[in-house]
């Protein structure tokens, strides 16, 4: 015993009880952005058992304004989110469990990722996979916790399947476009503050004191001083097709599924191959390397640049097309050279 | 006509009269917002039909998608 935990154990809604409890709980994030980094960091600084992390991203310069476990080296290499995180966290805490996953998040990773899960914590940018959390949530009962955050402006609501509304309750629709990091930017202490509701909720799960739970959909704007907390349980709908009495969990059925996708506070589109698999970099590099552009190569990925856009291809076969918004220009240009 | 919007006391013009048009004015009617009026959470089918008086306390929360 060194007592790394011990402030924590002197907090008496936590204890060692608490803290044993902590221990044996695995929990699932989703996204090692701005959010995710900030809450990985608490739960395995906290001494959680486990943490599973999957991200489809790799690091960037414009990313180390907040993401708090990336460095500059990570950024020039373009190194994936989720093997940085891993590698940060584990030189934080070698007591925890920590499994990482480069790879884009959709019904079937999910379904495969929330095995002997207790708690997904959302740190996504974007709707279509929060519905799909929302509709596994339901599906296996693990609780979750919806978290965004955007300029100054951050929200957040935990959602226990059985007892509170769930995002379909709650949004009735999916939002489309909006502002976006893209747009409007993000101040890390939004990041901070969201992150410190979500931890917060996350740690009344774990330790299993669920009457302290805040039972508010919570919101804020640091920068224009405005707070809001409402209690939303009213919303809750009896025949929601992912919560209510005949649940159909419309989000994991295919026609639902997104396979482009526009990605939050970047000028690129995501193209997912419609059937898993990996690709060969090596080949690719040769092939690329006769065409008018830059090739870069890791063991994970590949970049290549044109004078206006940059394909940056993944082993297991997503490309991220830089330089665009629009989709069927990306798709263009995937085609273009990936055949 | 004076309403606490998010605890802040504000003046909104009297051309305001429903919860639909107070999104607007806030220029929050293109997104998913949940709203209370006077503690009371209101369905989105409703934001149209219910009317803002003076005095009204009222909470916006907005949904933002970045993480």
């Amino acid at each position: 015993m060194n007592g790394r935990y011990s402030r924590q154990e002197l907090f008496a809604p936590i204890g060692t009880e608490g803290q044993a409890k902590l221990r044996n709980k695995h929990v699932l994030i989703i996204g090692a952005g701005a959010l995710g980094t900030g809450s990985a960091e608490m739960l395995v600084r906290a001494g959680i058992g486990k943490i599973s992390i999957a991200d489809r991203d790799y690091v960037e310069w414009s990313n180390l304004q907040r993401q708090q476990l990336y460095t500059e080296e990570e950024a020039e290499q373009r190194t994936p989110k989720a093997i940085a995180a891993k590698k940060r966290l584990k030189a934080i805490n070698s007591e925890v469990e920590i499994s990482c996953h480069v790879m884009d998040v959709s019904v079937e990773e999910l379904e495969r990722l929330v095995e002997n899960v207790d708690l997904i914590l959302d740190a996504s940018d974007n709707f279509d996979i929060r519905m799909i959390i929302n509709d596994i949530s339901q599906k296996h009962r693990i609780p979750w916790i919806y978290s965004a955050c955007v300029g100054s402006y951050g929200i957040s609501y935990t959602i226990i399947p059985g007892e509170t509304p769930c995002l379909n309750c709650l949004l009735e629709n999916v939002p489309m476009g909006g502002v976006t990091c893209d747009t409007v930017g993000i101040i890390s202490p939004a990041v901070q503050m969201v992150i410190s509701f979500q931890m917060s909720e996350a740690l009344k799960i774990l330790v299993e004191d669920s009457l302290h739970l805040r039972n508010k959909l919570v919101s804020f704007d640091l920068w224009k001083n405005h707070h809001s907390s409402i209690n939303v349980d009213k919303i809750k709908k009896a025949d929601c097709p992912s919560c209510g009495t005949d649940r159909s969990y419309p989000y994991l059925s295919f026609s639902k599924q997104t396979k482009t996708a526009v990605l939050c506070g970047r000028d690129t589109v995501q193209i997912s191959p419609s059937q898993p698999m990996e690709r060969d970099l090596e080949s690719l590099d040769k092939a690329l390397s006769r065409q008018q552009g830059k090739v870069l190569r890791n063991p994970y990925l590949l970049s290549f640049s044109t004078a206006e856009h940059r394909l940056v291809i993944f082993k297991d076969g997503r490309v991220l097309i830089h330089g665009t918004k629009s989709i069927s220009e990306a798709k263009t240009l995937y085609h273009r050279y990936l055949g | 006509m004076e309403l606490t919007v998010n605890g802040n006391q504000i003046q909104v013009p009297n051309t305001v009269k429903t919860v639909a048009g107070l999104l607007q004015h806030f220029k929050l009617h293109h997104k998913v917002v949940i709203v209370e009026r006077n503690a009371e959470i209101l369905e989105q089918a409703k934001h149209t039909e219910t009317l803002i008086f003076d005095k009204d306390k009222i909470e916006l929360v907005h949904f933002v998608g970045g993480g």
